[in-house]
């Protein structure tokens, strides 16, 4: 694989049984990303977006067909080899958040350092620069339910940000914010992606994130329908 | 593991009053079986202390012919003391007793007593036979509570005994109760009195001559002597052993079903946590927890009530088991409703083995309750965990 490709996809199929007979979400999908891509999957609902984007983050596997991500085939790799690529390299920001609501926001950012075993001085010093990328130092102590949903956003990409992974995935990370939080969330995206070449991936059918990317893959029933760059 | 363990109390403590009752349901489990075994091991070691002092010392040679358990033996159960016993007997660290079957005449009643010779200098056994020796217009004798209640005798009364001697022949005499005293062993209080030994040989027809013989030291090596069988201490007292193996069982079932309760509800909480906690879940997996790892740390929480439940439990049961173990727990039972030796009042002992055994017992059930539900993360899918759809 070239040194600065990220992703690539070549036929990827994706069945899911229903009831007796199957539904393909995914048809045939070709698709490479390079590195430092701002780059967003555009479809409406059950156009296969969030399937595409699970199978890129290692999370589900492809039917059929190749992925490659960062090296690594994502349908040969064990349940063990998938946990270590999520782990070490990949980034997710989920739609509602998904933080861990008993811990505070230092110790959700804390959290995958801790799976990687950093020592706590230099943890410490991850924590504080991806809090302060996304501008929570203030709420350190702060615990989920006590934050608003931007900021609780801001803290799923400090979290995702922290160990500085080589692809964020990111599924409608502004369908559950307004309009003033969802630009804030996508400028500090944006400045992430330039400050650090990191290269992220939108699942999205929102009008204000679309306007932020710098690629556009358009989906349509399970295939690529159109693939702009701007 | 460090991590699942940090996590894990973490999520414990974040899950609030959840977490708080399981915890108290389960201490009051380890204190319960605590306290329970306590009590059992308490009133062993009273018993065997008791009946040591009081009956059997430190084990008795039996004429052959004896059976506490078939009195027409007693009939038979005689024989002289051994030569070899003689230096041991004089020096007080071995006291022949003779036992006999008869009735006792009181207020127009008749009670089948055992007659009981005993020499009043004896200072082997807690009983108070130098009370025996004291000079009255009968034959002195002692009883115990149980005895004087039953049969409505007092100190200082005069009742009436028959037996038969040797050759068979009835007869009678008055005695004089001399001594009432207070025992836990019934089985030298209820239908039971006590004579001088002597006076009971000449009764009997029977100079020299005893049915058991008790002996102060169980250390010494002993062995069988013609006509006199020898009983160690353990097999005297394991017919009392079985008895509080048999209640140890009964007590078992009661604490085992306090467990269940708290195992229970740890169950239904693990149970509940795996679908309510699915995004948790699934945000485990999606930064890189493997599927075993979440399962790990879910049991580690399980697990983890244990070791909540045991300072928990310390917090409370400490205060409350020694002051038990000081003042003692009143069963208001009386030994002869027993026929073996209790107190009325019972000090718990807890042992260190007790503690550490029953911290075990519960933290390993707890864990295997807590695993059990917990291998249902495995088989999740993890795309459908993280939107939190109940699989």
């Amino acid at each position: 694989m070239e040194d600065n490709l990220i992703i690539k996809t070549h036929d990827l199929t994706k069945r899911f049984p229903m009831g007796k007979s199957e539904f393909t979400a995914l048809k045939g999908i070709d698709l490479s990303l390079d590195k430092g891509e701002f780059a967003g999957l555009i479809g409406p609902s059950g156009s296969g977006k969030t399937t595409l984007l699970n199978i890129v983050g290692s999370l589900d596997k492809p039917t059929e067909g190749e992925v490659i991500v960062l090296d690594q085939s994502i349908g040969n790799l064990t349940a063990k080899g998938a946990a270590k690529l999520r782990k070490e390299k990949i980034g997710f920001i989920f739609q509602s958040y998904n933080l861990l609501a008993v811990h505070t926001v230092y110790e959700n950012v804390e959290f995958p350092l801790l799976l990687l075993k950093i020592p706590a001085n230099e943890r410490r010093k991850m924590v504080m620069d991806a809090l302060e990328w996304v501008g929570l130092l203030d709420k350190i102590k702060s615990k989920p339910p006590q934050l608003s949903g931007g900021e609780c956003q801001r803290v799923a990409i400090a979290r995702a940000m922290v160990k500085k992974p080589s692809l964020v995935v990111a599924d409608e990370p502004t369908a559950n914010l307004d309009a003033a939080n969802s630009h804030n969330i996508l400028q500090t995206m944006a400045k992430l992606n330039e400050d650090l070449k990191t290269t992220f991936l939108f699942a999205t059918h929102d009008e204000k994130v679309i306007g932020y990317l710098k690629r556009k893959i358009y989906l349509k029933d399970g295939k690529v329908d159109k693939d702009e760059t701007v | 593991m460090k991590l699942a363990i940090k996590l894990a109390f973490k999520n414990l403590i974040g899950a609030g009053l959840r977490t708080w009752l399981n915890v108290i349901v389960l201490s009051f489990s380890f204190v319960i079986i605590i306290a329970a075994r306590g009590i059992l091991v308490g009133w062993d070691r009273q018993a065997k202390n008791d009946m040591t002092d009081w009956e059997i010392g430190g084990g008795q040679y039996w004429n052959v012919n004896y059976d506490p358990y078939d009195a027409f033996t007693l009939t038979d159960a005689h024989g002289t003391v051994p030569a070899e016993f003689q230096a041991e007997i004089e020096a007080g660290e071995m006291v022949p007793v003779l036992i006999t079957q008869g009735t006792l005449f009181n207020e127009g009643r008749m009670q089948s007593v055992f007659i009981k010779g005993i020499n009043p200098d004896q200072t082997l056994l807690e009983l108070p036979t130098h009370k025996l020796d004291t000079l009255v217009e009968a034959i002195p004798a002692i009883i115990g509570s149980n005895m004087a209640r039953t049969n409505k005798l007092e100190l200082g009364d005069y009742v009436t005994i028959r037996w038969r001697d040797k050759n068979g022949t009835f007869d009678a005499a008055d005695i004089c109760i001399t001594d009432i005293f207070t025992t836990n062993v019934p089985t030298v209080d209820v239908a039971q009195v006590w004579l001088p030994l002597e006076k009971l040989q000449t009764m009997m027809l029977m100079p020299g001559e005893a049915t058991i013989l008790t002996f102060g030291d169980q250390n010494i090596e002993r062995a069988d002597v013609e006509n006199w069988k020898l009983m160690t201490f353990k097999a005297l007292v394991s017919d009392m052993e079985e008895m509080i193996k048999t209640k140890s069982v009964g007590q078992s079932i009661f604490y085992g079903i306090l467990l269940i309760l708290a195992l229970l509800a740890i169950f239904d909480t693990q149970v509940l946590s795996i679908f309510r906690r699915q995004k948790e879940i699934g945000t485990y997996v999606a930064l890189g927890y493997t599927q075993r790892e979440v399962v790990g740390l879910f049991t580690v929480e399980g697990a983890m009530h244990a070791i909540l439940a045991a300072v928990v439990g310390a917090i409370y049961g400490i205060p409350l088991l020694v002051w038990l173990a000081n003042k003692g727990i009143s069963l208001g039972v009386s030994s002869s409703d027993f026929g073996f030796a209790i107190a009325d009042t019972m000090y718990p002992v807890y042992s260190g083995a007790l503690i550490i055994g029953t911290t075990i017992l519960v933290l390993l059930a707890t864990t295997i309750v807590s695993y059990w539900p917990s291998r249902k993360i495995a088989k999740m899918n993890p795309t459908e965990a993280l939107r939190g759809k109940l699989q």
